[in-house]
């Protein structure tokens, strides 16, 4: 993982999806635009808000960095240390457990050697996560990474499949404002 | 079958687009509010519709509705919750992603009842992908004049924006979400004031669950007492319900209210009874935080009576013998489940999503977590199943939201029909610990 040393910038594209969700929210209340904005910083940044993306953040909104910093240690989504190039954030909770996720995550770990909570997997390729509940119980068990979820993984074939689906991406998929997946995002890592 | 008034297109191929929707009647709700109904009507016939809040609570909308404050000069809000999270429900993020124009033009009828020029729908940040979505139906609602200003030349305006979260289960809570919204840790606030005075920037605000929302559409539509002939008592309408754990076929089902639970699990028109041959055991009926019930008890009532879908069916019997129908969250456990292990599950839930503002419940539910833990882990003792209920009932009513309750609920339920369970999990710890170990009655799965 390389360290950021020079302060980091939005891209073009996101400076405009900022400048768009602005315009959502009363112009005294630009404070509203926050967990929309850490989002788009997580997908730029690599998959995590360092502390200095924080701060680009609060400047960004007009906020002080301490806004910040309290609301994205709140929410489960943002990841605050540096993680692998796709996160396999593995539901945990009751109706998954039910129909394997306890299975599920053993598997995931042996085929990735990565630990739950813990680093990324030697090749830098996955990290581990539990969350709760992504309400799609009815599809169980679910990995979500990024945008996607990932339903009914229990057979190994399924798994592989998402695995091997995620090896083969060079880059994030595209968000709607950019027109292709940014260079830096994945190349961070 | 039961009528759908929600999901009736829901497989119809671009449904997810304007040009099909309006061709199988979409926005008519919206042309008939604006065109022919003043606010108060549309509030009018919500009302006799019988509606209750498809969230959980099952409070009524339309007297919600009427609570909002209307001070001259000050803008109000609708806010749609879409933060999906209680345990074992998945309806709207169904609904949602294969209805999003549904939603919005609930969203554009209800803004108009309720003389809000500027609304909100907040979805779980998990759900990026439905937000992408629906960003998309209401790009395309303004485009054919059903959003922005002056709408079908009536005079109104509105804009309707999307708001993601950021993975929290407490910004379920209206208040929390109202926070969250507002760019802040997601604390539910100490009421009154209510957010139909003080909401969203301390203006009036509505906040409404996306179900109740996309059933504004077809009450308007056919007009509320319609509506009303459907379902069973003050159970009226039809209701989505997350079917899953189980069963042969979990998903998502539109019932009339009032299908026997029997009915719903084993017929072959809902979920087809349970996955391998295998036996009931234990439903949670309404989304995690309701009480278990064991098979006995959620097929019929204590009074041995059919168990119906209904809010006062599944409530009969009060937390003694009866649930919830809740967020029609419905949770089928076949007979090798252990039911201590679900409830540790659970536990961990709660304890993990507690926001910490108010002691019973940040401590409390570590403390469930911790005893329900070494109770399943082998290491557990006798005194702990009523150190549980006690815990649990200190918590219950000594927290400024609900999720004190939610959290409680399902252990002292857990405890009331499974001590048995509790017992052996302490009696024969060694074996109760061994991965996939369940609790036998004489050798019988029970």
């Amino acid at each position: 993982m390389e360290t950021i040393t020079v302060k980091p910038q939005f891209s073009e594209a996101a400076q405009a999806e900022i400048k768009r969700l602005l315009t959502h929210y009363p112009d005294d209340r630009r404070k509203s635009a926050l967990l929309p904005v850490l989002h788009i910083a997580q997908a730029e940044f690599g998959g995590w808000v360092s502390p200095e993306v924080q701060d680009l953040v609060a400047e960004t909104l007009g906020l002080k960095p301490i806004e910040v910093y309290e609301v994205s240690s709140f929410y489960t989504m943002f990841n605050l240390k540096p993680v692998g190039k796709h996160v396999l954030e593995i539901c945990r909770t009751g109706p998954c457990m039910l129909r394997g996720s306890d299975e599920l995550t053993a598997h995931l770990e042996r085929i990735t050697g990565a630990k739950v909570g813990g680093p990324a997997s030697a090749d830098g390729l996955f990290t581990l996560k539990e969350v709760e509940c992504l309400a799609a119980c009815g599809f169980a068990p679910i990995v979500q990474v990024r945008e996607k979820y990932y339903e009914r993984l229990d057979t190994p074939e399924a798994v592989d499949a998402m695995l091997t689906e995620l090896r083969n991406q060079v880059h994030r998929p595209a968000l709607p404002w950019e027109e292709t997946g940014l260079p830096n995002a994945l190349a961070n890592n | 079958m039961g009528r759908k008034l929600l999901t009736e297109h829901i497989n119809v191929e671009g449904i997810n687009t304007f040009e099909v929707y309006r061709k199988h009647g979409g926005y008519r709700s919206v042309e008939k509010a604006l065109k022919t109904m003043t606010p108060d009507e549309v509030v009018e016939e919500v009302k006799k519709s019988g509606l209750r809040g498809r969230g959980g609570a099952g409070f009524p909308t339309g007297m919600k509705w009427s609570f909002l404050a209307k001070p001259e000069g000050v803008p109000r809000y609708l806010v749609c919750n879409a933060d999906e999270s209680e345990p074992g429900t998945f309806k709207d993020r169904q609904l949602m992603s294969k209805l999003p124009h549904l939603l919005v033009e609930g969203m554009i009828t209800s803004s108009y009842a309720l003389g809000a020029n500027t609304s909100y729908i907040y979805i779980r940040g998990e759900l990026l992908y439905v937000l992408r979505i629906l960003e998309k139906a209401i790009a395309e609602a303004y485009a054919n004049g059903f959003l922005g200003k002056n709408i079908l030349g009536s005079g109104y305006d509105l804009d309707l924006h999307v708001h993601p979260g950021g993975g929290a289960y407490i910004c379920g809570e209206e208040t929390a979400l109202l926070e969250s919204l507002e760019g802040k840790r997601g604390n539910p606030r100490n009421k009154p004031p209510f957010p139909a005075v003080q909401g969203l920037y301390a203006r009036p605000t509505v906040v409404n669950n996306v179900e109740s929302i996309a059933a504004v559409v077809p009450i308007i539509n056919e007009g509320g007492d319609e509506y009303a002939k459907l379902g069973v008592g003050k159970s009226t309408g039809t209701k989505l319900i997350s079917a899953c754990g189980h069963l042969n076929k979990p998903g998502i089902y539109e019932i009339e209210l009032g299908v026997p639970v029997e009915e719903f699990i084993y017929s072959d028109e809902y979920c087809g009874g349970i996955w391998k041959g295998r036996e009931l055991k234990a439903v949670v009926a309404g989304g995690s935080s309701v009480p278990i019930l064991p098979k006995e008890l959620i097929l019929k009532t204590a009074a041995g009576e059919n168990r119906l879908m209904t809010y006062e069916s599944l409530s009969d019997g009060g937390f003694v013998t009866g649930t919830m129908l809740g967020s029609g969250g419905f949770i089928a456990m076949d007979e090798t489940t252990c039911i201590v292990r679900n409830t540790w599950n659970f536990s961990r839930f709660y304890h993990h999503e507690s926001c910490g503002q108010c002691s019973p419940c940040r401590e409390g539910t570590g403390w469930l977590e911790k005893v329900l833990h070494r109770l399943e882990h082998g290491h557990g003792h006798m005194e702990d199943i009523d150190l549980l209920v006690s815990v649990a009932k200190q918590i219950e009513g000594n927290t400024i939201c609900p999720l004190g309750e939610a959290a409680a609920w399902p252990v002292a339920a857990a405890v009331r029909h499974f001590r048995h369970e509790f017992e052996w999990h302490v009696t024969n710890a060694k074996e109760a610990a061994q991965p996939g170990a369940v609790y036998r009655a004489n050798g019988v799965l029970v």
